[in-house]
């Protein structure tokens, strides 16, 4: 048996890297007693797996994770939700959670794109504006990175789903942005540095994660799955 | 419509303080947190930052309460896992009248934005500055960390230099091993710990509340430490003059009547009243250590003479199983960890050591998941039954430490380990599944000749004979550290081995191993050995050089990526001291030492005697088992040891050559005669 969970991950504890994230998962998991598989060898590892990794420092309302299970559970699965965020630390929380189909692929290859919000600390809603036309009208946003010591040219542009200003708050403009995640995962951060190297950016904060099937978007949920607020599931 | 979340500042919140408000306003005034969150995006590894462990907490501040501001003063990584640290977190946090919040060095980059920025030294828990606290109070474990200590003072806003601080400024007090000797750090200091601090810091709270109370009026500062002086286990160093002669020590001698001449370390006598920590802190990222450490004995007599923990913890007091038992499961369930730790000096040791292993691994409620670390494993007591036992959850590395090459040298430091020993856990570990051991040795000890150097390259070469046994890929790592004295050691009159020297002995083994491919050599830089050795047994003038190297940015000594043996060589120079003096000299038996007035129980006469004996090859057996030699430690104190079995747990003859089936009745047969009363 196979689960999906959701998760947020909200306030200091971004400041954690993936690799955090999933050792935290592993002792909550161990906390709640959940019949988690392992794998055999030597030196056994759960058998769990987490889609794309989120940039140390961003905050998230839709993280996700698959944990395959060595039993059936107990209980009904939405009773985990509580169960699992009381055994979380402070900041990370699950939201929902449902019982993958047999076969169902992974996060790495069913994501299609992402949706983020990003605070620009100081601008007004016209500097805002003028960054997202810029961004459109480009014709393409070609960045250098290294990747196994070679240099590697990207053009962003493509992954561009949609670009726009949210709204602004007394510390700045807020734009939202939908990235593509195949072949690579974009992040609005290397995005408008490929635009503006210097720019400054506050708290960047990961929306949703989207599937596209049939030409419509999906959250990597199974129809079936809870979807508890995470308000109510804190039980510290 | 975006905001950074901010639920701890509130959420964590007591129940006594939930009432007044003013009281959460004053703590959201004075959290730095919005000042240092936009920095962390600039530095490595930001959760060093953050708290937020599982197991942290957000204590109310409040009048009545002395505030300590506990202070590992080295990289979060390293610290957070520190049991002493834990410890008095939880005991300070449990009275009425204490409070404790924690801190770690920052690490370079970061600091550099804190002083860029003006931002002070604060705690973790709830991102307060230093100011905020009555006392800082460091644990040091380590003498390449004394840097990183004036750096944490400087950071919090307080004068380096105990004599320059007025009662505004919070008392800066440290405890740990590296407190036997306190005079390389006597000038930084207000008030050293010596010894177990369980008790001790409920005595201090005690006094440091009437300072509180008192307002901090002029001159307190001098009044409330004259008081602490009268805690046992507390030296203040401001209240002694050292008097020399030339480059030697005439005397460290008490200001006033009332300040002890000699101070005695501070022992609790029952393990099992501490079961302490309770609630270990579980970090949210990576430390060293990352796992459910529970003590299960302090102490060790096994008598290792180049080993000062084995030396200033004594007696041996065991925790009762049961209570490991409890511990244990209790911190398992709690923590979610995986994997367990039975920390001691000397872990096998523990009575009935195979049944708690054994019940760890075999307990239905761990799954099969939880797997056993036994750190500072003796190889005499390492069978295949605890092989067996680790081996079925997941193999953890496995480290022996014969620490010399030969039998020869092995009694003269009286690790009394047969190569007999050695082979039989090595073929233990590798027929249960181990490719790979770690064996940990010394170089520069007393007496050390070539060949007892080049017995490190033997022993490692025949541990993968006996691997390839079991297992074509069998391998060997051997660790080689550079020997430092330590005081209250029989060792503390050796001249520690020169760079050069240590050099040499490390090429000797690297060109003999060079074509052995299945052995891998790793060796501690001499120069880091060196400068340890400045410090180690350093007296008070070491405090010039400390600051001055210090001064010239060198923090984080004991990285690799920042220690500079210039800088201290250069301080040595500008004092006018010479480090062949201060390291490599043999010291006289009549010479006073630097920390001859701070008593960890060891008659002095003990430690020479077994110095000269050392330089005999004679081994003295364990007091645990065989009858009291009078170290000084049970006499003078009036405490005995905590011992659940009188025979060794993992039988024979712990390399004695005698019969230790029959505990206390057999005669000690092993030293000179004459040679003890």
């Amino acid at each position: 048996m196979r689960l999906r969970v959701r998760f947020v991950k909200l306030g200091k504890v971004r400041w954690t890297s993936h690799r955090d994230v999933a050792r935290m998962w592993e002792r909550a998991f161990r906390r709640v007693r959940l019949p988690v598989a392992y794998t055999g060898g030597f030196s056994p590892r759960p058998k769990v797996s987490f889609g794309l990794a989120l940039p140390t420092g961003c905050e998230s309302l839709a993280e996700y994770l698959d944990v395959e299970l060595a039993s059936d559970l107990d209980g009904p699965v939405e009773a985990l939700v509580p169960r699992l965020s009381a055994a979380l630390p402070t900041g990370v929380d699950a939201t929902a959670v449902g019982a993958l189909e047999a076969g169902a692929g992974s996060l790495q290859e069913l994501v299609t794109s992402c949706t983020w919000t990003v605070e620009l600390p100081g601008a007004g809603s016209g500097d805002a504006g003028r960054l997202v036309r810029e961004v459109l009208d480009a014709g393409a946003l070609v960045v250098t990175r290294e990747r196994k010591g070679r240099p590697v040219t990207d053009d962003l542009r493509p992954a561009v789903v949609s670009l726009t200003v949210a709204g602004t708050t007394p510390a700045g403009a807020v734009l939202e942005a939908e990235l593509e995640t195949q072949p690579r995962g974009v992040r609005p951060g290397e995005l408008l540095a490929a635009l503006e190297p210097s720019i400054e950016l506050g708290l960047v904060r990961r929306t949703h994660q989207w599937i596209e099937r049939d030409g419509a978007r999906w959250e990597p949920l199974p129809p079936q799955a809870t979807d508890a607020p995470h308000a109510e599931a804190r039980a510290s | 419509m975006v905001a950074v979340s901010e639920p701890f500042t509130l959420a964590r919140q007591r129940p006594e303080s939930r009432r007044p408000s003013t009281t959460l306003l004053r703590k959201l005034m004075t959290s730095l947190w919005p000042r240092i969150e936009p920095l962390l995006a600039q530095v490595q590894k930001p959760a060093r930052y953050i708290g937020c462990e599982d197991g942290a907490q957000v204590p109310a501040h409040a009048p009545g309460k002395v505030a300590w501001l506990l202070v590992y003063p080295d990289a979060y990584e390293v610290g957070l896992p520190n049991q002493g640290l834990q410890i008095l977190y939880e005991i300070l946090n449990e009275r009425g009248d204490a409070l404790a919040e924690r801190s770690y060095a920052p690490w370079v980059d970061m600091e550099r934005l804190m002083r860029h920025r003006g931002i002070p030294l604060f705690s973790v828990d709830a991102h307060r500055p230093a100011s905020d606290f009555d006392v800082l109070g460091f644990g040091i474990s380590a003498e390449l960390v004394y840097t990183n200590v004036l750096n944490c003072i400087d950071l919090a806003g307080v004068p380096v230099r105990a004599a320059e601080r007025g009662p505004e400024h919070p008392l800066v007090v440290a405890g740990g091993h590296c407190a036997f000797n306190p005079e390389p750090l006597a000038d930084f200091v207000d008030a050293f710990v010596i010894g177990d601090g369980e008790e001790v810091v409920g005595d201090m709270t005690e006094v440091i509340r009437g300072w509180k109370a008192s307002g901090r009026t002029a001159g307190s500062r001098e009044a409330v430490l004259r008081e602490l002086a009268q805690v046992t286990g507390v030296y203040v160093p401001s209240l002694y003059d050292v008097e020399y002669d030339g480059p030697f020590l005439r005397a460290v001698v008490p200001r006033y009547a009332d300040v002890p001449e000699v101070v005695e370390k501070r022992t609790i006598a029952d393990l099992a009243d501490w079961p302490y920590p309770k609630r270990q802190l579980v970090p949210l990222t990576e430390v060293v250590h990352d796992r459910l450490n529970v003590e299960i004995f302090r102490g060790c007599t096994r008598g290792c003479r180049f080993c000062q923990a084995g030396m200033i913890t004594r007696p041996v007091r065991e925790r009762p199983a049961d209570q490991v038992r409890t511990m244990v499961t209790d911190g398992l369930r709690r923590t979610g960890y995986d994997e367990v730790s039975l920390t001691s000096l000397s872990s096998a040791d523990f009575s009935g050591i195979d049944g708690v292993v054994a019940g760890i691994i075999n307990e239905p409620a761990n799954c099969g998941q939880v797997s056993l670390s036994l750190p500072s494993l003796r190889v005499d007591a390492f069978t295949v039954g605890i092989a067996t036992e680790i081996q079925k959850v997941r193999r953890t590395g496995l480290t022996f430490a014969p620490e010399a090459g030969t039998w020869r040298l092995r009694q003269v430091i009286n690790k009394l380990i047969r190569e007999e020993d050695l082979y039989g856990a090595v073929e233990s570990a590798y027929s249960q599944g181990w490719r790979r051991v770690k064996l940990y040795f010394m170089t520069g000890l007393p007496t050390e000749t070539d060949e007892d150097t080049l017995g490190i390259a033997r022993l490692a070469r025949r541990c993968v004979e006996i691997g390839r046994r079991h297992t074509r890929g069998a391998s060997v790592t051997a660790s080689v550290g550079g020997f430092v004295p330590k005081p209250h050691t029989p060792f503390q009159w050796f001249g520690q081995n020169g760079v050069p020297e240590l050099l040499r002995k490390v090429n000797l083994l690297r060109n003999d191993l060079r074509r052995e491919r299945a052995v891998q050599l790793r060796w501690h830089d001499p120069k880091a050995t060196l400068a340890e050795g400045i410090a180690s047994r350093g007296d008070r003038r070491i405090g010039a050089v400390i600051e001055e190297v210090w001064r010239r940015g060198g923090t984080f000594q004991e990285w690799t990526e920042h220690f500079d043996l210039s800088l201290w060589e250069d301080a040595m120079a500008s004092r006018g001291l010479s480090v062949e003096w201060y390291v490599t000299r043999h010291r006289r038996d009549d010479e006073v030492l630097p920390w001859d007035h701070v008593r960890a129980g060891l008659h002095r006469d003990f430690l020479w005697q077994d110095w000269q004996d050392a330089l005999r090859e004679h081994g003295i057996p364990d007091c645990r088992w065989t009858p009291c030699y009078d170290c000084g430690v049970c006499t003078g104190y009036g405490i005995e040891h905590v011992v659940a079995s009188p025979t060794p747990p993992a039988g024979g003859s712990q390399g004695t050559g005698q019969d230790l089936s029959r505990g206390d009745a057999v005669p000690v047969a092993l030293l000179p005669v004459g040679g003890r009363a």
